[in-house]
């Protein structure tokens, strides 16, 4: 691998084509709310197969294309390392864990969904997800320390998607390029 | 007996959608509620509200709440066809990119893009939590409960595990 052998960086560990798919089978069942964290504290501190910046460099890339984040860096490590056939490896690694674990549980509430406790509770959980959200956007938000122009794409996007309930498609269409240029231009 | 068209709406539907997930499948949940609820009219509202939370108190990647939209709508056969729908394209489009440049981080449109769409994948996911908060809050102490976590996770670092237990809570009072 191009990575571990330039000099000036650590030495770093080549998975095996087995090793690729269980630790991507660990890396799913162990993140609640989000695998993003734990991915990269098994990929690059317990596994050493990149450093912090080789991962960084893959989580922006992965950034850029639509879906789930950690499962596109699991294609771009897998293919790193074993080609296409180290793509689906991990990507199915990640995927089997939490996969069965919500098959199990849909099943369950398929069941039990119609007990009024069980219902009931589901439903305070949905109360406390939206809150999740929120305070998730907010703290983004203010960590990022965001440009006058970057606020007003957030605040159109949240109208036209959240209030006005626009078609997510009109709206990226509209917004993104106009995002895109900004940064370009005053790189915020 | 599935109804064949059934799983090729429930695949095309979310696909389409997993392709325009920027920042994930919880940045578009507005959109998932439109087509779900309003164009295809396959569950309430709220019915997906409790699908989405079932999925918020298991591990993975977040997202995967659409598998259980196929389960309820088709069975363990539309459970795997909409899990697949999600998963797959942005995977291709993962492999590709992996494919087109190893050092694309590097270059300075990718920049550009990566940081004109933060602003954007925000608004998105404060969108979500208006959209999901008016699924799921029936009662004054449900919109009491939405609020008070959003300020948790806002200015805190306390687990919510612990606040998503005491909505568990709440709920199966009937509060």
């Amino acid at each position: 691998m191009p990575d571990a052998a330039e000099p000036g960086r650590e030495a770093r560990v080549v998975p095996t084509r087995l090793g690729l798919f269980l630790t991507f089978l660990q890396i799913g069942v162990c993140g609640f709310g989000g695998v993003g964290p734990w991915a990269r504290r098994i990929i690059v501190e317990d596994r050493r197969w990149l450093d912090d910046r080789g991962y960084a460099e893959i989580l922006t890339i992965c950034q850029v294309i639509p879906g789930p984040n950690v499962g596109n860096v699991s294609v771009v490590i897998g293919d790193r390392f074993h080609g296409l056939v180290g793509s689906v490896l991990a990507l199915v690694g990640l995927m089997t864990g939490p996969m069965a674990i919500l098959l199990g549980l849909g099943l369950l509430y398929t069941w039990l969904g119609e007990i009024p406790a069980i219902d009931g509770a589901i439903g305070g959980v949905a109360a406390a997800a939206a809150g999740l959200f929120v305070g998730t956007a907010l703290r983004m938000a203010e960590r990022l320390k965001l440009s006058l122009a970057a606020l007003a794409i957030l605040a159109g996007t949240f109208v036209a998607v959240g209030l006005l309930r626009w078609p997510l498609m009109t709206v990226l269409l509209t917004l993104a390029p106009l995002g895109v240029v900004l940064a370009w231009r005053s790189r915020w | 007996m599935v109804d064949g068209w059934l799983l090729v709406d429930l695949f095309v539907t979310f696909a389409r959608l997993a392709l325009i997930a920027i920042g994930g499948m919880n940045s578009v949940l507005p959109e998932v509620y439109r087509e779900v609820v309003d164009v295809h009219g396959w569950m309430s509202a709220a019915d997906l509200a409790d699908l989405i939370a079932l999925t918020q108190a298991s591990p993975g990647p977040n997202g995967q709440f659409v598998s259980l939209v196929g389960l309820r709508l088709a069975g363990i056969p539309g459970f795997f066809v909409a899990g697949f729908a999600v998963a797959l394209p942005p995977a291709i489009l993962a492999f590709i990119m992996s494919r087109a440049h190893r050092r694309l981080a590097t270059l300075r449109w990718v920049r550009a893009v990566q940081n004109g769409l933060v602003p954007i994948i925000i608004g998105l996911i404060l969108a979500s939590g208006l959209v999901s908060a008016q699924a799921a809050d029936d009662t004054w102490v449900k919109i009491g409960l939405t609020i008070l976590v959003s300020l948790v996770v806002w200015r805190t670092t306390w687990n919510p595990l612990w606040l998503l237990a005491l909505g568990a809570v709440l709920g199966a009072a009937r509060l």
